[in-house]
């Protein structure tokens, strides 16, 4: 079963991710702000992840380029609006291979103490209109199945390997 | 799966406001649609035939007029591709177990020093 649960409800401009970590509020605070922590965990999987600029306080800037292996280059960027030890962080995400600048997703990370020393985290992401959302989850997709099939590949090499 | 002429259809401007229009005011005219937009109506209808061969839109003959509508299987789809995002989140936040794990034992290991 997944950890992660995904909410997408059809015809809202919403998506909320939700999951539990076995590890206090101030160390997920900390994956989610300091440079070397954060580029090993938020690039998926193959691609190599370059944080440009990272200014993890209220007002600072951020962008971040992936680069598969192929040398395509995917960058992202946007602002911190409020950067607030350890609960929550507020920014500003756009992705800059659109065809169209200007869609704007508004993501709001809220860090909740849970007892024995675990922490629940909740990303709330505010897409511009209902189609923005969905062409964004339609490209996180092609991402994960990406790698899905990268999985596949190289499960496939180790049991030819076998024979 | 999505088909790649939906991630296509779905990537211009002018098509999502076509969508979203009609996820807000049900059914409509070729004509009331294009009468939202700055550009040509044969630009729109060129619009409205990728999205009904992306099959997001449905398109039904009546006397004069084309009324176009959502296709509500698209609908569904949206949440097939929510599955596909847990899939995607799920192997990021796994990744950050990973670190956090190795950030609990650093936080030990210097209280032991202490």
């Amino acid at each position: 079963m997944s950890k992660t649960k995904v909410t997408a409800e059809p015809g809202k401009q919403e998506l909320w991710v939700e999951r539990v970590f076995d590890a206090p509020r101030e160390v997920v605070f900390k994956a989610f702000t300091d440079p070397k922590l954060y580029t090993q965990w938020l690039g998926p999987g193959k691609y190599a992840m370059t944080l440009e600029t990272f200014e993890p306080k209220s007002g600072g800037r951020w962008r971040y380029l992936h680069k598969d292996e192929q040398g395509n280059q995917f960058a992202f960027h946007g602002v911190y609006h409020e950067v607030l030890p350890p609960e929550r962080i507020i920014d500003t995400f756009e992705f800059e291979g659109l065809p169209e600048k200007g869609h704007v997703v508004l993501e709001t990370l809220r860090l909740e103490a849970l007892p024995g020393g675990q922490t629940k985290i909740r990303i709330q992401s505010v897409f511009q209109s209902v189609a923005d959302r969905d062409g964004m989850i339609q490209s996180g997709m092609e991402g994960g199945m990406n790698e899905s099939f990268d999985r596949l590949d190289e499960l496939l090499k180790k049991n030819t390997k076998k024979e | 799966m999505l088909s790649m002429d939906k991630f296509k259809a779905l990537g211009e401007p002018t098509r999502r406001s076509i969508l979203e229009m009609l996820a807000n005011q049900g059914q409509l005219s070729a004509t009331a649609i294009a009468e939202h937009f700055q550009v040509s109506p044969p630009a729109i209808s060129q619009h409205l035939k990728i999205l009904r061969e992306a099959k997001l839109v449905q398109m039904e003959k009546r006397a004069q007029q084309r009324l176009y509508r959502i296709n509500p299987d698209a609908l569904h789809e949206v949440e097939d591709w929510a599955k596909q995002l847990t899939e995607f989140w799920d192997q990021r936040f796994d990744a950050l177990d990973k670190v956090l794990e190795r950030e609990k034992k650093k936080t030990h290991k210097k209280r032991k020093e202490i």
